[in-house]
């Protein structure tokens, strides 16, 4: 039975007692989903899949935020699987629930349980006799395993799923109503700073807590090591506390960053781990006549949420309580276990929402900031918030990469073999994976753990620097390595897409040289290196929108990018329209999407648009500065994003296939809009820019060499 | 210390506090309206914008004293479900948002603007907004819904 739930999903699997997902009272659907809500919609999406399946309003659903111990453990909201997970999972449950209701009703009503229909809970059967969920509720326990017996519904036979519903979360972000967790604090809540190096990887030498003490409304001051913070009763006390303390602190560092100019190259020389991610030898190999080979490079990203990180936490004795805007509830918990030695029976994780976070940022950390603080005030909820500067400087960033590509052109200039490869620290360092807490703060105590360097998820989950670094091409010979870093000056973890953007752009700003060295259409040229039928109807749709390929007029270029997103997620090609003048600008964006089935299709088309404006945003004007001992992008001067009167217009098709299984569409944009637009610069001026971000003083010194 | 006095959303209020305290610490903390948001404390991102008879301002670097005697709007005072501004209908009908940790100050910063001109242009839209940083991309969203609230406030 396990492995038949295996089957159809993985989250229920793991989780398969029925009434952990889903529960009646009083006219209500209660859903208990373990994955959150990140800005991307998933809550409606799944209520929808709820409503559907067991043919009741939505405006019944009602949706619980993740918490341990009692909500399914479906691990990180992350990977673009929210809806590949829990949609599934929910999908299955409610299947097997309805069928459970429909048997009990049967029996009650004394009709087989085929002439029963559901309209809104409401079980009727021939004859006026009618029962509901909610009147049988009492009488059946869904404390049972799933078993998948029941099919759910074909896709021609949902009402809700497949049509763009709004939003459930609007209404109270439009109405300015208190929603994000930096928004809550409940009366007698006292508010905690922590005070943290601008060095990297910073030693407290010496702190002195006189003028700290002095301030009006301290608590508390804790000081373990190289963390030190205080607790005050008000936010405003606490700034005060933390800028006095600050004063009276010293910091040593023997950190030694890369120089900021030279970080491909820095990469390459590091100690690392290399693997062969994949090789393909040629049935026929062809004699190589040319080889091209380039190099590519993208910097460290920044996640810059617009909120900085916050979190709330409680101690009771030995009994914590902790509330996150975290990505994993339960992943954050076991970290908190091994960092506080307590059994995790011991710690509940509540989810709350924050803001957009795009990957693993500040907001598992600062919930082991608030519970080293909270502890030195037993029974008070402490809430703690990062200031602008230690989100821009001390959460994790998105791995700097160095990408070569060398392919070899046999006689005609057609590709006979591809080596692509990868120099890139891993691209996770979540917590609640590995013996060793991940959090920043369990690194700087006393008595500190190790400082975690960065993994790469395996290639099942996707890979991670290697992410979409297998040529989605029918190229008769390939092989690819990847050397994951050893060493960990400049902190990473995931950040959208993983290493999916880098390798994208590397790939797709080849194909380009190659299409365009032989003279063909770079559209035509991936075509015809394509079978598949789903990779090359969004090409083509993508193609067809923008009217590929407009006259040329001077200054202005069109690139196309494509990928399949982790190569089993969503398809996605794009189109760019740039124009070089004073400066670059992307003025529009054509993209064309398959996700499988739409749940909700403005939902796709709205994580489309965004993840877009965000590539874009890295192309054009993203780069983590440091110089060699500290971040120095820490404020929004410093690390510029895409403004307002920058943004490109943006057009999405998604084509829909209601029959095949949904898959995410958060991170499928990010790599194919940053190749357009690179290989759409190209278009304009004949100058290829292989270095992230492509900035106009890149491009002036780029021409001056050409 | 003297007390300072306001108006805010439409009322007289008078608040006991250091007048260099930012007027966002003043909203959230001692009163409670945390629609206004803290991002960066510096005057950099918008996302703590208010409307200051009639001009949006970052109230994260607005002290106390600059907004004596004068109206302050947040968006707990721009409407409310009963009475929706044209701005929150058209947010809602354009879902224009994605985590909306943005939202408020740019509808503050949007309604400054339709204040001035109900009937701008995109480029006028994305000038007014420019203050502002979204990080999920919302963008053009946001843009559409201040030019359908635009066009619903010229024709009612
Ligand atoms: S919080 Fe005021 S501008 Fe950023
Ligand atoms: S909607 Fe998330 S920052 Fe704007």
């Amino acid at each position: 039975m396990e492995h038949e739930l295996q089957k159809v999903s993985v989250s229920l699997a793991v989780n398969p007692k029925l009434s952990s997902w889903i529960n009646f009272a009083e006219g209500k659907v209660i859903v208990s989903p373990g994955k959150v809500e990140i800005g991307q919609g998933i809550v409606t999406a799944l209520a929808q899949i709820a409503a559907d399946e067991l043919d009741v309003d939505i405006s019944r659903i009602e949706m619980v935020r993740a918490a341990t111990p009692a909500s399914p453990n479906e691990g990180v909201t992350s990977g673009s699987l929210s809806v590949q997970h829990s949609g599934r999972a929910i999908r299955f449950a409610c299947a097997e629930i309805r069928q459970i209701f429909l048997n009990a009703a049967a029996e009650r009503l004394g009709v087989a349980p085929d002439v029963l229909t559901i309209t809104d809970g409401n079980i009727a059967g021939p004859g006026n006799v009618s029962t509901s969920y909610w009147e049988l509720a009492g009488d059946i326990s869904l404390d049972r395993d799933a078993t998948a017996g029941a099919q759910p519904k074909s896709s021609a036979q949902r009402t809700l799923a497949g049509h763009s519903l709004q939003r459930l979360d609007i209404p109270d972000k439009v109405f300015g109503r208190p929603r994000f967790i930096q928004d809550s604090a409940p009366p007698g809540t006292l508010h905690g700073r922590v005070l943290r190096a601008e060095l990297a990887l910073a030693r407290l030498i010496e702190l002195n807590e006189e003028r700290a003490r002095k301030v009006e409304g301290l608590v508390a001051i804790v000081h373990d090591g190289n963390f030190a913070g205080v607790v005050c009763e008000t936010e405003a006390a606490a700034e005060a506390a933390v800028t006095a303390l600050r004063k009276g602190a010293k910091w040593s560092s023997s950190a030694a960053l890369p120089d900021e100019d030279g970080l491909a190259e820095w990469l390459k020389q590091q100690p690392a781990v290399s693997t062969v991610i994949a090789s393909k030898n040629a049935t026929a190999p062809a004699a190589v006549a040319r080889t091209i080979k380039r190099q590519y490079h993208r910097p460290y990203i920044a996640h810059g949420s617009i909120a900085p990180s916050c979190a709330m936490a409680q101690w009771d004795g030995d009994i914590v309580r902790v509330w996150t805007h975290s990505q994993g509830v339960y992943n954050l918990r076991s970290d908190l276990a091994l960092v506080f030695k307590l059994p995790r029976e011991n710690i509940t994780v509540e989810h709350m929402e924050g803001a957009g976070c795009y990957g693993h940022n500040g907001a598992d950390d600062v919930a082991l900031d608030a519970a080293l603080l909270a502890k030195a005030t037993p029974g008070r909820t402490v809430r703690v918030q990062w200031s602008r500067a230690d989100e821009m400087s001390h959460a994790p960033f998105g791995a700097a990469m160095a990408i070569e590509i060398e392919a070899g052109l046999d006689s005609d200039g057609e590709i006979a073999s591809w080596r692509h490869t990868i120099w890139s620290n891993g691209h996770t360092a979540r917590p609640g994976r590995a013996e060793q807490p991940t959090l920043l703060a369990a690194s700087e105590l006393a008595a500190p753990f190790p400082r975690a360097i960065s993994l790469d998820p395996p290639p099942a989950s996707g890979g991670g620097s290697d992410r979409n670094s297998v040529p989605l091409y029918d190229f008769p010979a390939w092989n690819i390595e990847a050397h994951r870093l050893t060493v960990m000056p400049v902190r990473t973890s995931a950040l959208r897409t993983l290493g999916a953007q880098g390798n994208t752009f590397a790939i797709e700003s080849l194909l380009d040289e190659i299409a365009v060295d032989r003279g063909e259409d770079p559209v035509a040229f991936r075509l015809r290196h394509l079978t598949d039928p789903r990779s090359r109807d969004v090409i083509q749709a993508a193609a067809r929108r923008a009217n590929w390929k407009p006259v040329k007029q001077d200054g202005v270029g069109y690139g196309i990018g494509f990928s399949r997103y982790k190569t089993t997620g969503a398809y996605c090609a794009a189109v760019a329209e740039v124009e070089v003048g004073e400066g670059i600008r992307v003025r529009k964006l054509t993209l064309a999407v398959d996700v499988g089935e739409a749940v909700n299709p403005d939902g796709v088309i709205n994580q489309i648009e965004g993840g877009a404006i965000q590539a874009t945003s890295w192309v054009l004007k993203e780069r983590v500065r440091f110089d060699r001992t500290r971040i120095t992008s820490s404020s929004w001067t410093e690390y510029p994003i895409l403004r307002f009167s920058e943004v490109p217009e943006v057009e999405v098709e998604v084509i829909s296939r209601p029959e095949i299984d949904p898959v995410g569409a958060g991170e499928a944009a990010h790599g194919p809009v940053t190749a357009a637009i690179a290989n759409a610069v190209f278009d304009a001026l004949g100058v290829r820019l292989r270095s992230l971000p492509i900035t106009r003083d890149r491009l002036i010194a780029a021409m001056e060499l050409s | 210390m003297p007390n300072i006095r306001f108006r805010l959303n439409g009322a007289e209020t008078e608040i006991d506090a250091d007048p260099d305290t930012p007027l966002l610490t003043v909203l959230r903390s001692q009163l409670g309206l945390t629609g206004s948001h803290f991002g960066c404390g510096a005057g950099e991102c918008g996302a703590c914008m208010v409307l200051v008879d009639d001009h949006a301002l970052t109230s994260c670097d607005a002290p106390l004293w600059s907004v004596a005697n004068k109206a302050v709007t947040t968006i707990e005072g721009l409407g409310s479900e009963q009475h929706p501004h044209a701005l929150q209908r058209a947010f809602i009908a354009e879902q224009a948002l994605q985590c909306g940790y943005c939202l408020s100050g740019i509808m503050m910063s949007a309604a400054a603007l339709l204040k001035r001109n109900t009937n701008p242009t995109t480029a006028e839209v994305k000038a007014a907004l420019d203050r502002n940083l979204c990080r999920c991309g919302s963008h053009n969203r946001m843009v559409r819904a201040v030019l359908r609230a635009a066009a619903e406030m010229r024709t009612s």
